[in-house]
């Protein structure tokens, strides 16, 4: 029974972050020789689980047993010395030293106290050779594909550890053949007895090569299950949470439906980044957008914005031409947009609340028109009491609030630019349950205005709350329109796991 | 707008608490160091010395700061006072008027700041690297302009800028001041502070919210530049022709130095003007003040040195974490005190 | 072709033209003396350079070798006068101040997470004050061991000689390439360079690797002063001021990226001749001023930074494609 001892084991995992609580008594066991994948939206927890396995972590509750022993791995370097190796999607080898040297760095066999290249070289190939790869590993490492990359750090990783191998969205740009060939080498791995963990997005890989799923949502565990025995539907429900709904469908459904057209997107795209595709947008009405991770949600809400510059189609404002060819002169058009990562495209850390509050506002006017003192502490006053921006006060550099209230200041920046046409992606992730219902009855709100909304979330039941339709996105592609008693969740699921089973096929 | 005020206060606390230290300790060592006279309609004394000389520096450190915020560093500016002083001579000296002159070498200036500005804003080369080019570079272009030689002239009207007075101050302080006084109040009335910090802070944050990020940051080089003509006009002006070899050398190093002393962050971001002139008539101060009090001269790099080292031990992001812990620590030690009560 | 040697292969290029150029306008300029001088009127600098080369390698700078290149001058001039000891002596004093100041720097570098350029610089101004300190004089060195050293050469075919602290430079150079391509210090050089967190998850000790570049620094930087005092027989506090300057032009010209992890010991080698062929042709001209060095070189800096970014551009257009 040796290929079903579980080689590790975490129990009731808790780990804590200032005003969130991103892991809650998480379970996860891992048997040797069995390719088990870790699934959940961003933010659901899945990577910062894997970090507190990895050492990049500590954990604020619960125990990690490898091999039957308590382990508690202070790094990265220490998990790997106990024998858990990771591969990450940006792979983490130096892209400026050969292949060789990657393979061995801080190992290299040495000769006459001397590094000895060519005995490094020729263990480099023999290790290589094992992974079907037989490349120049005098190279640069940046001189090959990712997915050759992807083998290498592979090989560094169970050459150093050999125990667990944690594959953290390894197939994110690769091919069907690359992912081919990966996968050829999991299967292998697997047969020598090594727990893989394998995060990914592509839900027919993870039926393709996984023995066992574990779904995370929100920082909790939805449930541990044998791949075999998981309908796509059911683990698509379990990912989007649609247990937590009771349909109320009808409602909404003539929400925002009477309204003229008021935005029309034909044949907008931009090649690499999102297919061409037909939208029309009323007044006063929220579209939503959902589809799994990676499925081109972002890159829809960036070419809408210019943020990337769409290279076929035409945008139209009741009946007008839109220059949409920057962010510039998409906020000259009245459009605002609450980036997903708030920290790295929204915030501007150590500026204060009220001046991340008046700078769209105030870059729209142009700098020789500046937006007064005493009208931007009553513009920061005004959003800091109508959203409810909890801070102490409006000069609090904004990097010290927390993600929710952050998010609300990002909305605060775009409300008082007045905008028409308002995209807001993930406008509730990773922040806390009260925000979160603020922030639905904002956009709610601004939608009985007049606003024209975009909403991407990958939180169905919140979608279906507020969205008149809602566009279903897939391998960067519009592939389905919900239009007024489709709009469930059911049928959002439905959707998804429609197109991806026609995909496969 | 009291608050405003007192924030302003809060902000150029240490540099002036740091100056006026400085001031009183030569003031012991050398006891007519405050001392002003008025003669011919001029003000005499160690203090306008120290503002006399500390003018290059000043102009320089005010489009540094501006240029440090956007995250940026701008090493010719040095080479780029050589140059503009050199342009300023060949120009006077071969027949143009005074206001032409001026002109020509301000443009120069800009054209210098405009070639920086491109290469780090539209070619995306790293600030430190893009300003190298014209710092080893410049200096060879301006003796190319005064033949080596150090190319005098006698025009009054120049002269004046270097050792005339106004207003019974020496016209480089009134150039300085003025032009710092200007700056602060077009960054500061304007929006281009706050537009030019946000850039600073995060460039992709800015850029989405709609702020010219590449049009800022090549105008934060050109006002490096025109600083650096201003600069360089002076000091040639001073000394009554161009010298290639030595007019602004190692000044860009006291410019960003003077930065830094003003609490203006290498990282970008919340700039002050006013601090960093503060700080770098700090440096003018130490030096004319071990000068003054018989100090030997050989000590001033040393104590440079170690205020440079005290101030990045300040600045550090470790003392810094650990500044924010003990307020925290005190903080919530007041706050069970309060409680306790 | 490797595009990393793509760099390289542009500076020797540029050598080998240049150099043709010389020799079809000055037949005289290809002989084994102007060799032989070129080796030695630049054998404090390409000294230097090496250690700038492996600062540069890591994604650092070092502003205070020239400094640092005066105050070891300046040091053995004091000391050989006032006291007895013997050069050697004096010299292994010398390398061990400036080993132990590069450390330092190396240490507040790391520790205090700050900015090589802020702490250089703070080490520019420390080290030229202590040189001051010292003296503010031009001391004469006129020990006699420091004559022998001087008269001691390789004479080449044609007349040309390799003097002693030529022919050390081509030693650092050797050993520097051992170092950089041979030791793991050198490959952990190189993975510092490559970037920070990435080389920490690798295992490299970024601490110990830190310290060791800027140590490595302050040593060669040191050495340079001891070549520079033989070469002028003198200690002068406002020596080799900008010769960091000429150092990191030397080192980019020679193909090394100035953002780190890419580059060779070898081509700051070139790079130093480069600049070394220029001032001679110069000299050869006699009409030609000598600001053509710094116009020619800020260009050929110039070039090579856009060079270096064309090819950052296609290497990622092709990852990204690929």
């Amino acid at each position: 029974m040796q290929a079903s001892t579980s080689i590790l084991s975490a129990t009731a995992i808790d780990k804590i972050f200032p005003g969130a609580r991103a892991l809650d008594g998480v379970d996860f066991s891992l048997h040797r020789g069995e390719v088990h994948a870790l699934l959940g939206e961003n933010g659901a927890g899945k990577s910062t689980l894997v970090k507190c396995l990895t050492g990049a972590y500590r954990r604020d509750g619960g125990r990690i047993l490898l091999d039957g022993a308590d382990v508690d791995p202070q790094s990265t370097l220490e998990a790997q010395n106990l024998g858990i190796g990771t591969v990450y999607q940006e792979v983490n080898l130096l892209p400026n030293l050969t292949v060789a040297e990657n393979l061995f760095l801080g190992r290299q066999p040495k000769r006459f106290g001397f590094i000895d290249s060519r005995d490094m070289n020729r263990r480099a190939k023999a290790l290589l050779a094992e992974y079907d790869l037989d490349i120049d590993v005098t190279a640069e490492l940046a001189a090959y594909s990712v997915a050759v990359q992807q083998v290498i750090a592979i090989a560094r990783a169970v050459d150093l550890s050999g125990k667990v191998l944690i594959l953290d969205e390894p197939t994110a740009s690769l091919d069907a053949h690359e992912v081919a060939m990966l996968f050829r080498i999991v299967r292998r791995l697997k047969a020598r007895g090594l727990g893989i963990i394998f995060i990914t997005h592509f839900l027919e890989q993870v039926y393709d090569i996984s023995d066992r799923i574990t779904v995370l949502r929100n920082g909790k565990l939805v449930g541990t299950r044998a791949t075999a025995d998981l309908p796509r539907r059911d683990l698509i429900a379990m990912m989007l949470g649609r247990e937590l709904v009771q349909e109320v469908a009808a409602e909404h459904g003539a929400k925002g439906e009477g309204g003229e057209v008021r935005f029309r997107f034909r044949n907008f795209g931009r090649k690499g980044h999102i297919q061409a595709f037909d939208l029309d947008v009323r007044r006063g009405e929220v579209v939503g957008i959902a589809g799994l991770l990676g499925s081109g949600r972002t890159e829809t809400a960036e070419i809408l914005f210019g943020a990337e510059r769409a290279d076929s189609g035409t945008a139209e404002a009741d009946g007008r031409t839109l220059d949409l060819s920057s962010p510039r002169s998409a906020i000259r058009e009245k459009f605002g947009f609450c980036p997903e990562d708030r920290k790295v495209d929204g915030i501007i850390g150590d500026l204060s609340v009220r001046e991340n509050i008046a700078l769209a506002l105030q870059a729209r006017r142009g700098w020789a028109r500046p937006i007064s003192r005493s009208e931007q502490d009553r513009l920061a006053d005004d959003y800091i009491k109508a959203l409810d921006i909890r801070t102490s006060d409006r000069e609090k550099p904004i990097r010290l609030l927390s993600g929710g209230n952050q998010q609300k200041a990002i909305l605060a920046r775009w409300l008082a630019t007045n905008p028409d046409f308002l995209i807001l992606d993930e406008p509730t992730r990773g922040i806390d349950v009260g925000a979160h219902a603020e922030i639905i009855r904002l956009i709610e709100e601004l939608c009985g205005k007049g606003m024209s909304l975009i909403v991407i979330s990958s939180e169905l039941e919140e979608l279906v709350a507020y969205s008149s339709r809602v566009i279903v996105l897939r391998d960067r592609a519009h592939v389905a329109e919900l239009v007024g008693n489709q709009v469930t969740t059911d049928g959002i699921v439905e959707a998804i796991a429609a197109s991806a089973g026609k995909a496969d096929a | 707008m009291s608050a405003t005020l007192k924030a302003y206060a809060v902000r150029l606390f240490p540099q002036v608490a740091a100056l006026a230290v400085i001031l009183l300790m030569v003031s012991i060592a050398f006891p007519g160091f405050f001392r002003l006279e008025m003669q011919n309609g001029r003000l005499y004394g160690s203090l306008i010395d120290i503002l006399n000389r500390g003018a290059p520096v000043a102009l320089l450190a005010i489009g540094m700061t501006v240029v440090i915020a956007t995250k940026g560093i701008d090493l010719s500016v040095g080479a780029v006072m050589a140059i503009c002083g050199a342009v300023a001579a060949a120009a006077i000296t071969s027949g143009h008027s005074l206001a032409m002159t001026l002109l020509i070498t301000l443009g120069t200036g800009i054209l210098c700041g405009l070639w920086n500005g491109i290469l780090v804003a539209v070619l995306d080369i790293q600030p430190i690297i893009a300003t190298l080019v014209l710092m080893v570079a410049g200096r060879g272009i301006a003796q190319l302009i005064t033949e080596g030689a150090i190319l005098t002239f006698n025009d009054a009207g120049l002269i004046f800028i270097g050792s005339g007075s106004l207003f019974g101050l020496p016209m480089p302080v009134v150039i300085w001041f003025a032009f710092g006084v200007i700056v602060a109040l077009l960054v500061r009335r304007t929006a281009l502070g706050m537009l030019i910090e946000a850039l600073g802070v995060n460039r992709r944050a800015a850029m989405l919210s709609g702020v010219s990020t590449g049009v800022l940051l090549i105008a934060a080089y050109v006002l490096s530049g025109l600083c650096a003509a201003l600069a360089g006009i002076i000091a040639a002006a001073d000394i009554r022709g161009a010298d290639a070899n030595n007019a602004g050398l190692w000044l860009e190093l006291d410019a960003i130095l003077a930065v830094v002393v003003g609490g203006t962050s290498l990282l970008g971001g919340r700039f002050s003007i006013a601090a960093s002139l503060i700080g770098a008539l700090i440096i003018q101060s130490v030096n004319t003040g071990i000068l003054l009090s018989g100090f030997p001269p050989e000590f001033n790099l040393i104590i440079k040195a170690a205020i440079i080292v005290l101030i990045l031990v300040i600045q550090s992001p470790r003392a810094q974490s650990a500044f924010v812990f003990l307020s925290r620590a005190r903080a919530s030690e007041k706050k069970t005190a309060g409680e306790a009560k | 072709m490797n595009p990393r040697y793509l760099p390289l292969t542009a500076t020797i290029a540029i050598f080998l033209i240049a150099y043709a150029v010389c020799i079809a306008q000055y037949p005289n300029m290809l002989s084994t003396r102007v060799i032989g001088n070129l080796l030695t009127d630049n054998a404090f600098l390409g000294i230097a350079a090496v250690g700038m080369t492996f600062v540069i390698l890591s994604g650092g700078i070092d502003l205070s070798i020239g400094a640092v290149i005066a105050f070891t001058g300046v040091f053995l001039a004091v000391l050989l006068q006032a006291t007895s000891i013997h050069p050697l002596v004096a010299f292994v004093l010398a390398l061990a101040i400036t080993t132990a100041f590069g450390a330092l720097m190396g240490a507040i570098i790391h520790h205090l997470e700050m900015p090589p350029f802020i702490v250089t610089l703070a080490g520019m101004f420390l080290a030229r004050g202590m040189a001051f300190v010292l003296s503010i004089d031009s001391i004469p060195i006129k020990h006699p061991f420091y004559a022998t050293l001087k008269s001691a050469y390789y004479k080449l075919p044609g007349g040309g000689r390799i003097t002693l602290i030529g022919g050390l430079m081509l030693l650092v150079f050797a050993l520097g390439i051992l170092i950089a391509h041979r030791t793991r210090f050198g490959a952990n050089v190189y993975a510092l360079g490559g970037g920070t967190a990435t080389a920490r998850l690798m295992g490299v000790p970024i601490g110990g690797t830190t310290i060791g570049i800027y140590a490595l620094s302050g040593f060669l930087a040191g050495l340079s002063g001891i070549v520079f005092s033989l070469y002028t027989s003198a200690g002068y506090s406002l020596a080799t001021v900008g010769v960091e300057l000429d150092a990191i032009a030397a080192v980019v010209i020679g193909g090394t990226l100035l953002t780190g992890g890419s580059g060779f010991i070898a081509g700051t080698l070139v790079g130093i001749l480069i600049q070394g062929l220029i001032q001679t042709y110069i000299t050869f001209d006699g009409s030609l001023s000598s600001w053509w060095t710094k116009i020619l070189i800020g260009l050929l800096l110039f070039a090579f930074i856009l060079l270096q970014k064309g090819l950052i551009h296609v290497t990622d257009r092709r990852r990204r494609h690929a």
